[in-house]
């Protein structure tokens, strides 16, 4: 189910306040986040965000396409290197 | 011969079936243009007269995409997935479901034919 339009996107908040100081700065500075969930919010676009795929941080820069999704849809948890024995389809 | 949005009707089934050639319009849609348009669903399309088929294109035209232009509107939804390489782009590309199904048996429709891989051979007893 959707969540609600009365509540609006979620971020999370320690989340949100590093990327509005990111903003105010107009430093180029990552944002290291464990906060998948987190949605993509138009503030956010221009910065880059180092998300947590549960080993390492993956820096993900934010354009305006990216509104909407949550940040976890950029950082994938999995690796799959191909089968064995498959190795001239790569 | 009845023709809409680039599509040749069926002249032989009725209104609200035939409707449904055009890709974009299913059976729901097809009702709803046919009451707006007066015309009862159950009229096949050799009996539509000229203007009846005017009044219909019209307001498909006017107030639905469909065909080519739906299309490429679907390919464009998919490409700007693949372009921001979210999950569902990456999934897209790699021609495997999106919507989080089961990969390790099934999924033909998106994966297509069976690729068998040769067996190992079984150990020599």
């Amino acid at each position: 189910m959707a969540r609600s339009i009365k509540k609006g996107p979620y971020v999370f908040h320690k989340l949100m306040d590093k990327v509005l100081a990111a903003k105010e700065s107009k430093k180029k500075t990552v944002i290291k986040t464990w906060s998948r969930s987190s949605m993509v919010v138009p503030d956010m676009v221009g910065e880059t965000i180092a998300v947590h795929n549960g080993k390492t941080f993956v820096p993900v820069f934010i354009t305006e396409n990216m509104v909407g999704h949550k940040l976890g849809e950029f950082a994938p948890t999995r690796t799959f290197k191909g089968h064995a024995g498959n190795r001239k389809k790569m | 011969m009845a023709r809409i949005a680039g599509v040749d009707l069926p002249r032989n089934k009725r209104g609200a079936i035939s409707l449904t050639y055009i890709y974009g319009i299913g059976p729901s849609r097809a009702r709803e243009i046919l009451e707006r348009a007066g015309i009862d669903e159950n009229i096949k399309v050799e009996d539509w007269s000229d203007e009846n088929i005017r009044s219909i294109s019209g307001i498909i035209t006017d107030e639905y995409t469909v065909e080519g232009e739906l299309r490429s509107e679907v390919q464009m939804n998919i490409k700007r997935l693949m372009d921001i390489a979210c999950v569902r782009g990456l999934r897209h590309r790699k021609g495997l479901p999106v919507r989080g199904q089961r990969t390790r048996t099934n999924a033909r429709t998106r994966k297509g034919k069976r690729k068998t891989v040769a067996n190992k051979k079984k150990a020599v007893k």
